[in-house]
């Protein structure tokens, strides 16, 4: 008995500090969070909160500003996924050739990385601004216009993250064993061939771990969005992160930002429970 | 054979190229900030003609980049020393008590990893907000907020380090008389030194470049972070290129000496990060 009671005193004081800021943090905001979304909460101190079921839910629907976030998000996702992958395979298939300068290379292109999306945005903006039309000799900046700075921004994501990927994809790569591409050789295979025939059905797990990293990334974006266009021309790029945060801040409306940030939940948490189940799933046929 | 080597020389090329296309930006970045504010409007793609170094103290004053790096610094270590040692802690326990109890609260950090700050955002601010908590603007409170987001993903990692230990250890320091504290502070927490460094990589990375948070909590400039001092330079209405180049390469010098000294670790800490 009383060593079974010291061993819960242990329990419980070795848990407590994580506990404590845990639920502070996350479990505590989490769930006054869902009770706001259903409430006529304004962030005013002292304000009693009032319960009104559905209607900011209704309101997020029925609101134009939401339902374009949500389609250019879904759009800078699409050519975000995309390049990400294309130049972060492709990088890998190049640092994994035998070349005295891979690691140097490798090094380079994880660098903007570790860079936050404020200051890798701030970066490009200068480049998008100032360098790129002085370069492209035709003045025009990408940033002016919607579509493109949407374009803009996920060459800056691609910038801060093919470096990653491509660490995902070279330790596929790696793990392919020697002797099927030296077998494919003598069988007089090409570069192309072995590449479409023996490099792409075997890192296609990677391709799945790294297509969901990308796309929950794309969607949680903030920071990049905030430094290169602010939402900017006329709310025309302004993605579903940034939009809660006008709904609360500028527009003082935080229970149907509050409703949005729920929704925001539940999409990622069944994008995030898809790819474990993915992985799963071929973790169990391999 | 000697059409091979040709072939890759000429691979190895390419490669070089592309790599001096992928760092371009921070050359553009770096020359810039040597050069005078006419300099830039009229010449942005060649060298700084006159080269001046005035940009960086005026920038530095301007930003207040002494005060940033130094919250910075602050916020950013104490998050990660006590991050290790509280999650380590957690960890042990949740994995060493054979318990239902134990299996729930581990799970419950698991599926907390699907919250994406956004959701938490607006209640967080306030409840850390005047009436309440009162710890917005503080750095105390920052770093609390912190030990909240990093704890799961810490937890996780160590939880799945120390299943690879031997119990058999610490029955040992058991029978020798150790205390349940004196067992894990000397004979465990020795042993996780390989994947504290990567939990320190994984959340240093993550708290030192943060924005969003800190751009929400942290408003008057005695806290601001490094990021937060950047966007100074960044209104709407400033045209200040040049101290703008020489406060971004400023912010860079200690993200890029850090990757010198630890990139070993930081390339293999973030993937393994990423497969779990």
């Amino acid at each position: 008995m009383n060593t079974k009671f010291r061993k819960w005193i242990i329990f419980w004081t070795f848990l407590t500090p994580t506990l404590i800021t845990f639920f502070l943090v996350v479990i505590i905001p989490f769930l006054t969070g869902i009770y706001y979304s259903f409430s006529d909460w304004n962030a005013i101190p002292g304000k009693p909160i009032q319960f009104i079921g559905f209607a900011n839910y209704l309101n997020v629907f029925n609101d134009q500003q939401v339902m374009k976030s949500f389609l250019l998000t879904l759009t800078y996702s699409g050519y975000s996924i995309l390049l990400i992958n294309i130049v972060g395979f492709s990088l890998a298939l190049l640092v994994t050739q035998r070349l005295r300068t891979a690691n140097l290379l490798r090094t380079i292109f994880f660098m903007p990385n570790l860079i936050g999306g404020l200051i890798l945005g701030y970066i490009w903006k200068f480049i998008f601004i100032k360098i790129l039309p002085d370069l492209m000799l035709s003045g025009e900046n990408m940033l002016s216009k919607p579509t493109t700075a949407l374009l803009a921004m996920a060459i800056v994501s691609t910038w801060q993250m093919a470096g990653y990927i491509m660490v995902i994809y070279v330790a596929a790569i790696q793990s392919i064993p020697e002797e099927f591409l030296e077998a494919s050789k003598i069988d007089g295979a090409n570069a192309l061939q072995r590449i479409r025939h023996i490099v792409f059905p075997l890192v296609a797990p990677a391709f799945t771990v790294s297509l969901f990293l990308t796309l929950s990334g794309s969607f949680k974006m903030y920071d990049v969005n905030a430094s290169l266009t602010a939402g900017e021309p006329a709310r025309q790029t302004e993605l579903l992160a940034m939009e809660i945060l006008s709904k609360a801040f500028k527009e003082l409306n935080f229970g149907e930002g509050q409703a949005q940030a729920v929704l925001f939940f539940v999409f990622i948490a069944v994008i995030s429970i898809l790819q474990v189940y993915s992985s799963k799933k071929r973790e169990v046929e391999m | 054979m000697k059409n091979k080597k040709l072939h890759l020389s000429f691979i190895e090329i390419i490669g070089l190229l592309i790599g001096l296309v992928y760092i371009s930006p921070f050359y553009f970045i770096i020359f810039n900030s040597f050069k005078t504010k006419r300099n830039i409007l009229v010449d942005t793609l060649g060298l700084p003609n006159p080269f001046i170094l005035e940009n960086y103290p005026h920038a530095m004053e301007k930003m207040d980049f002494a005060q940033a790096f130094m919250n910075s610094t602050v916020i950013t270590v104490t998050s990660l020393l006590l991050l290790v040692l509280f999650s380590s802690m957690s960890a042990w326990v949740l994995l060493r008590t054979k318990h239902r109890l134990s299996a729930i609260i581990f799970m419950l950090f698991v599926i907390s990893m699907l919250i994406p700050f956004q959701t938490v955002m607006l209640p967080l601010v306030d409840l850390f907000g005047v009436n309440k908590l009162n710890l917005i603007n503080s750095r105390l409170g920052i770093i609390i907020m912190y030990l909240g987001f990093g704890s799961s993903m810490s937890i996780f990692l160590f939880h799945g380090f120390m299943k690879g230990i031997p119990v058999a250890l610490e029955e040992a320091a058991y029978i020798d008389g150790c205390k349940p504290h004196q067992v894990f502070w000397h004979i465990v927490l020795p042993l996780l030194k390989p994947i504290s460094v990567t939990v320190m990589i994984l959340n240093g990375i993550w708290i030192w470049n943060d924005y969003l948070l800190p751009s929400l909590v942290l408003q008057e400039k005695s806290v601001r972070t490094v990021p937060l001092s950047t966007q100074y330079f960044f209104g709407a209405y400033s045209k200040d290129w040049h101290l703008a180049m020489a406060a971004l390469t400023l912010t860079l010098i200690p993200v890029v000496i850090f990757y010198i000294f630890a990139q070993k670790h930081i390339i293999r800490g973030v993937t393994s990060g990423a497969i779990k």
